[in-house]
């Protein structure tokens, strides 16, 4: 517990050092809410008024999966720069490393869920869920950005090059959010769009949130979605925590 | 029991035998000095000891513990410090040190010491604070170290301790491993330096290719390579092939010196019989700007290991 508390204040202590993840966490949110929201929200929502409770679970769930796409790259960074093989040669926990980055991770992704929030009850947004339905909603996106982290954590660990891990996620998490219904509803779109938009799990997670942000039962979607990030820690965190300490 | 026992030792990267089959023995509280060429096989054997690679084929024990089998318990025995800087250059000198000792399960208390000692005795003192990014080569190189010295472990690795390093900080590095040895642990270190080695190391084994060429104690060593060499350098180099004849019939093998046109050396066994060499090439009228007596460079004694029979 020491040594994952030890490496979760390093990687805070970093994060604070490196304006670019600061960028991350609070500029993207705050651009994509402003473009999509005074763009875009006269002409798909009819007001920003109405875009916007639409708009904020959708940013908050984006702004989060695109962060955990740096969990990857830090990662391999410390390999490339070779600060891991002196953890690795460590009697530490097996996996310690990996947990107390995530943890770093949690804070960030905690302050941009904040930034999101803020940002949008400053816009207008007023979720009719309460505290209760936002906390809960946060919650569940934070869960599903820590599990998401563990596959991103085992691609840093196999791929190695800083560079490659960071293009393989966004060529992963931007089509994942844009081919989803976070900034329009799918009936608008062709039907085989719409067919994709259905069944990625990013429509799943916008919707369960909206549903806990607008006060509503999210239904069947929450349930796959714990289910998805129950297998997501089962398969990819035991691999990654192997493949850190196999010798190479 | 032995700090290290490793027998036939072999690792491959795609078509590069980088290790060939090595075995070697480090006796408990000994300095051991591996020596080679770029390329040798230093680095690669170093991993695979300190668990961060899996060999091939062949075993290695670490205090009886076997690396691939029993990582966890070698781990704890042992500390690393590679051949690259492995130090977080987004943090403090002495967060680096802090974090490290955290790791090691030391209280807030006795870390702050450790690493207050670590930046002392490391004369980064004053930079204790800044962030690593900031510092130059050879004071990465130090924080380095004393990173891995932040618990004092029963075998340290080092790595190419001292490339880069100036000859002050060479020689306190030096000091502290003696220091270490003294208190009981054991230092296995890869030196491109012979002087290095001779400095250090209590046995130094010679690697090239991947394999042993020879391996022993310094003396056993050094009465199979010959005592001294002697380096001349002709005014003219165009005298060089008639200077390198006579080297060669006074004092046995000379050779030419890469990268120097006007460049000879030659193994001498005795300082009188290199005098009387470079006697001989005055009367042939073949002038020496400069000369030296001194101890054989790392290419010489590859020379002298690859041209001899292989020593035990
Ligand atoms: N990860 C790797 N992938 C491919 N080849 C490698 C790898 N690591 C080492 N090699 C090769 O293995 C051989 C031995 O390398 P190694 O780093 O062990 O040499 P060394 O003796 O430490 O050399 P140096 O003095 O330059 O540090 C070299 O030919 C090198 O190119
Ligand atoms: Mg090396």
């Amino acid at each position: 517990m020491t040594a994952t508390l030890a490496f979760g204040g390093r990687a805070l202590k970093k994060f604070r050092r490196t304006p670019i993840q600061l960028l991350d966490v609070a500029v993207h949110p705050v651009v994509f809410t402003l473009i999509f929201s005074f763009l875009f929200g006269g002409a798909v929502g009819g007001s920003i008024d109405a875009y916007i409770g639409y708009l904020v679970p959708g940013i908050l769930v984006m702004t989060l999966l695109v962060t955990t796409g740096t969990t990857g790259a830090a990662l391999s960074v410390d390999i490339a720069t070779g600060v891991y093989d002196r953890f690795r040669t460590l009697s530490i926990r097996p996996g310690a490393v990996l947990t107390g980055a995530l943890i770093g991770d949690l804070v960030r992704y905690a302050l941009a869920s904040v930034v999101v929030i803020v940002l949008g009850l400053a816009l207008g947004f007023r979720p009719a869920g309460g505290v209760a339905g936002v906390l809960g909603a946060v919650l569940l996106v934070l869960l599903f950005a820590v599990s998401l982290s563990w596959l991103w954590t085992l691609l840093a660990l196999t791929i190695k090059t800083p560079g490659a891990v960071l293009a393989l996620t966004q060529a992963v998490l931007y089509p994942l959010s844009f081919f989803s219904n976070i900034f329009t509803t799918p009936a608008t779109l062709p039907g085989w769009l719409q067919a994709f938009v259905d069944v990625n799990p990013v429509s799943h997670l916008v919707s369960a949130v909206r549903a806990l942000m607008a006060g509503t039962a999210p239904g069947a979607s929450l349930g796959w979605l714990l289910l998805g990030c129950a297998l997501l820690t089962a398969v990819f965190a035991p691999l990654a925590v192997r493949r850190f300490n196999a010798a190479g | 029991m032995h700090a290290v026992e490793a027998s036939g030792l072999v690792k491959a990267f795609g078509a590069t035998r980088a290790v060939d089959g090595i075995d070697l023995t480090v006796p408990t509280g000994s300095v051991y000095g591996f020596l080679g060429p770029n390329g040798a096989g230093k680095t690669t054997t170093i991993r695979m000891l300190a668990t961060l690679l899996r060999p091939d084929a062949g075993q290695a024990r670490v205090f009886g513990h076997d690396v691939v089998a029993e990582p966890a318990a070698v781990r704890g025995r042992i500390s690393l410090t590679g051949q690259y800087a492995s130090v977080d250059e987004t943090l403090t000198g002495r967060e680096n040190l802090t974090l490290l000792g955290r790791l090691h399960k030391l209280t807030r208390a006795a870390t702050a010491t450790r690493a207050d000692e670590l930046l002392a005795a490391f004369d980064l003192a004053d930079d204790g604070d800044r962030l690593v990014r900031t510092y130059s080569g050879g004071m990465r190189r130090r924080l380095d170290l004393a990173a891995g010295l932040v618990v004092r472990p029963d075998l340290l690795f080092l790595d190419e301790p001292t490339t880069g390093l100036d000859p002050r900080s060479r020689s306190e590095v030096w000091r502290v491993v003696r220091g270490l040895v003294a208190d009981g642990a054991t230092v296995l270190l890869t030196t491109q330096y012979l002087d290095e080695a001779d400095q250090l190391a209590d046995r130094i084994a010679v690697i090239d290719h991947g394999r042993l060429v020879a391996a022993g104690t310094n003396s056993e060593l050094k009465s199979s390579i010959g005592g001294g060499t002697l380096h001349v350098r002709l005014r003219d180099p165009g005298d060089r092939e008639a200077g390198l004849a006579l080297l060669a019939r006074a004092l046995g093998a000379a050779v030419p010196v890469d990268g120097d046109p006007a460049g000879l050396t030659a193994r001498a066994e005795a300082a009188g019989g290199a005098a009387a060499a470079l006697a001989e090439l005055s009367w042939a009228g073949i002038e020496v700007a400069e000369f030296a007596l001194g101890q054989p460079t790392l290419d010489e004694v590859f020379l002298a290991l690859t041209t001899k029979e292989k020593v035990a």
